[in-house]
C-alpha cells in the first residue's frame, strides 16, 4: 500500500507498535524473564542477589506452610465454584424470561460486581461481627447461635467463600445470560410439540447447550480463584492459626513482609504451574463434556 | 400472551379457566418471591452499611439492630475526612483509573492497529507472545515490578501507580480482535485518496470501534479503580492512596468503630455506583466480553 517500502513503513510501524511494546517489555516481558531467574536466587533485596540453584524450589516441597496454603487454596476453590455457578445459572434463567423489573433486579445482581473487594470485605465482616452482626443476628430467628465466623479456624473460610459467592454470583450470572440467550428459542418449541417437561427441556436443551459458556466461565474462574487474595488480606490476614492463608497471601508475606524475593518469586511460579496445568487439563477435558454442536 | 389466547377460547367452561389462571398466579408469585429475595440478600447489605454510617457508635452496639437508626448524624462523614485525607483518596483512585483508562485506550489501540493492519516480518510470532502473557498471574511480575519502581524511584508516585498497569495484553487483543473484523473497504478508498495510516486510524479505525472501546475503558477504568495489591505494594504515602488502600488503613485505625469504617465504605462506594448506574449496558456488555474482573 501507500509508502510501504523502506524506512517510511518501519516509521509507521514504529509510531504505532513502539509505545506499547516498549511498556510492554519493561512492564511485562523482563519482570516475566527476571520473576524466572531471582527463583533460582536468595534475595533479601539489600545484598547483592546468591545465585542457589533449586534451593527455594526444594525449600517449597519440606515447606508445611506451603502445603497449608495449597491445601486451603483449594478448599476455598471447591467450595466457592459450585455454589456460585449454581446459585448464578438459576437466577440468570429465572432472569432470562420476558418479565417486569427485569433491569431493576439485573441491576441489583450487580452491584456488588462493581464494588471493590476491599469495599465488601469490610461490609461483610461487619455482617459477621459474632454480637452485633445481621448474620448472627439473623441465625438467632431462627433459635441458632452463630459461629464467631472470622475467629473461628473451622469457620473463617467459610465466611471468606459465602462473600466471594455473594460478590460474583451477580458477574457470573451475566455470562449464563449472555449463553442462554444464545440458545434458539426452536430447540424449546420442538420440545413442546414433543410434550417434554419444564425439567426434561432443562436437562435435555438447556444444559447440554450452555456447556460452551460454562467452560468459558470454568476457566476463567478457576484463573481468578487461585489468585484470591483481597478479600483474605482484609477479612483474616490468613488467619485464625493460618487456617485462610492462601497461596497468594504466602507470596504477598514472602515478598513484603520477610523480604525474601527469590522464595517469593519461586512460590509465584509454583502458582502459574498449577494454573498452567489445570488449565490445560480443562481444555483437554472439555472434548468430553462441552457441546458445540449449535 | 399466547397463553391469554388460549384462556379465551376455552371461555365456555368456568372451571378450568380458574384453576389455570391460579396456577399462573401462584408460579408467578413462585416467581417474584424468589427472585426478589435473591435481590434483597445482595442490596441488604449496602443499606446496612449506609445505616451504619449514620449511626453514633452507642447505636452500632444495640441488640435487636436498628435498620433506622433512632438519631441520625452526619458527624462520622465529618470524623472521617478530618481524620485522613479521603478526599484526596477519592482525586487519586479517579485520577489513576481515568489516566490508566485512557492511556491504555490509546497505547491498545495503536498496537492493535499494527497487529491488524500493518504487515511486517515476525508480527505474529510477537502477538503470540503477548497472548502467552496473559495467562502469567500478575503475582509472578509483581516482584521485579516493585524491584523495578524501587530503582527507578517510583515507590510513592503517580507514574509507578499507573504506568505498569498500562500495558495489558488483553486490551491489545480485545481491540485487535475488533479491527480484523472491520471490512478493508473503507480504508481501501481512503488509502487511495491519498490518506496516510494516521488519518485512517484516528478517522476511520477508531470511530468504527466505539463498542469495543467503550468496553474496554468500562473495563479498564473498573479494574483500576478496584486494584488493591498493586497500591498496597508501592505506595506508603497518605497523599497517594487509592480508596481501596485508604480504606484498608482505615481499618487499621478503626478496628471496631464500625460506623466510622461504614462512612468511608460509602465515600469509596458510591462514586463506582453513580458511573454503573449511568453506563448500565456497557458494563454488562463490558463484562461478558472479557469475562475478567
Amino acid at each position: 500500500m501507500v509508502g510501504d517500502k523502506g524506512w517510511k513503513k518501519w516509521l509507521v510501524i514504529s509510531f504505532f507498535l513502539l509505545p506499547n511494546f516498549i511498556g510492554f517489555l519493561v512492564f511485562i516481558g523482563i519482570p516475566i524473564l527476571t520473576s524466572l531467574g531471582l527463583s533460582f536466587t536468595k534475595w533479601d533485596l539489600l545484598s547483592t542477589p546468591e545465585f542457589i540453584g533449586f534451593d527455594n524450589y526444594k525449600g517449597i516441597i519440606e515447606d508445611t506452610e506451603f502445603w497449608s496454603a495449597l491445601k486451603n487454596t483449594l478448599l476455598f476453590i471447591i467450595a466457592y465454584l459450585p455454589t456460585v455457578l449454581i446459585i448464578a445459572l438459576g437466577i440468570a434463567m429465572l432472569l432470562n424470561k420476558n418479565m417486569k423489573g427485569r433491569a431493576f433486579f439485573r441491576a441489583a445482581y450487580f452491584i456488588p460486581v462493581v464494588s471493590s473487594w476491599v469495599a465488601v470485605s469490610l461490609i461483610w465482616k461487619w455482617l459477621f461481627n459474632p454480637t452485633y452482626g445481621l448474620v448472627n443476628y439473623f441465625l438467632s430467628w431462627f433459635g441458632f447461635v452463630g459461629p464467631d465466623w472470622l475467629q473461628d479456624p473451622q469457620w473463617a473460610m467459610i465466611a471468606i467463600v459465602l462473600t466471594s459467592v455473594w460478590k460474583d454470583t451477580g458477574f457470573v450470572m451475566v455470562l449464563f445470560l449472555a449463553g442462554l440467550q444464545n440458545i434458539s428459542e426452536t430447540y424449546y418449541e420442538a420440545a413442546e410439540i414433543d410434550g417434554a417437561s419444564p425439567i426434561k427441556k432443562f436437562l435435555h436443551i438447556t444444559i447440554p447447550l450452555l456447556t460452551p459458556t460454562t467452560f468459558f466461565i470454568l476457566i476463567i474462574s478457576l484463573i481468578n480463584s487461585f489468585q484470591v487474595f483481597d478479600q483474605v488480606m482484609i477479612m483474616t490476614e490468613g488467619g485464625p492459626a493460618g487456617s485462610t492463608t492462601v497461596l497468594v497471601q504466602k507470596i504477598y508475606n514472602h515478598a513484603f513482609r520477610y523480604f525474601e524475593m527469590g522464595y517469593a518469586s519461586a512460590v509465584s511460579w509454583v502458582l502459574f504451574l498449577i494454573i498452567f496445568i489445570v488449565t490445560l487439563i480443562q481444555n483437554r477435558l472439555q472434548k468430553r463434556w462441552v457441546d458445540y454442536e449449535q | 400472551m399466547n397463553s391469554d389466547v388460549t384462556i379465551v377460547t376455552k371461555k365456555q367452561t368456568t372451571q378450568p379457566v380458574i384453576s389455570l389462571n391460579k396456577r399462573k398466579w401462584l408460579k408467578r408469585i413462585a416467581f417474584y418471591s424468589t427472585i426478589s429475595l435473591g435481590a434483597l440478600i445482595m442490596i441488604i447489605p449496602f443499606l446496612w452499611m449506609l445505616s451504619t454510617s449514620i449511626k453514633d457508635q452507642g447505636a452500632t452496639m444495640t441488640l435487636p439492630p436498628q435498620f433506622i437508626p433512632e438519631t441520625i448524624t452526619l458527624t462520622n462523614y465529618a470524623q472521617v475526612a478530618e481524620s485522613f485525607p479521603i478526599w484526596k483518596f477519592l482525586f487519586n483512585s479517579f485520577f489513576v483509573a481515568v489516566t490508566s483508562t485512557l492511556g491504555q485506550l490509546l497505547l491498545c489501540s495503536m498496537a492493535a492497529y499494527a497487529f491488524s493492519r500493518l504487515h511486517f516480518k515476525g508480527r505474529d510470532t510477537l502477538f503470540l507472545i503477548y497472548l502467552a502473557t496473559l495467562m502469567v498471574p500478575m503475582q509472578v511480575t509483581m516482584t521485579p515490578q516493585f524491584i523495578l519502581m524501587k530503582y527507578l524511584g517510583w515507590l510513592d508516585t503517580y507514574q509507578g501507580l499507573i504506568l505498569p498497569g498500562l500495558f495489558n495484553a488483553f486490551g491489545t487483543f480485545l481491540l485487535r480482535q475488533f479491527f480484523l473484523g472491520i471490512p478493508k473497504s473503507l480504508e481501501e478508498a481512503a488509502f487511495i485518496d491519498g490518506a496516510s495510516h494516521f488519518r485512517v486510524f484516528f478517522q476511520i479505525i477508531l470511530p468504527l470501534s466505539k463498542p469495543a472501546l467503550a468496553t474496554l475503558a468500562i473495563f479498564s477504568f473498573m479494574q483500576s479503580w478496584n486494584n488493591f495489591l498493586w497500591p498496597l505494594i508501592i505506595v506508603s504515602n497518605q497523599d497517594l492512596m487509592t480508596l481501596p488502600l485508604g480504606l484498608s488503613i482505615l481499618q487499621g485505625r478503626w478496628a471496631t468503630d464500625w460506623n466510622l469504617l461504614m462512612a468511608g465504605v460509602v465515600i469509596s462506594v458510591i462514586p463506582i455506583l453513580a458511573v454503573y448506574l449511568f453506563a448500565q449496558k456497557y458494563f454488562i456488555k463490558g463484562i461478558t466480553l472479557s469475562g475478567i474482573k
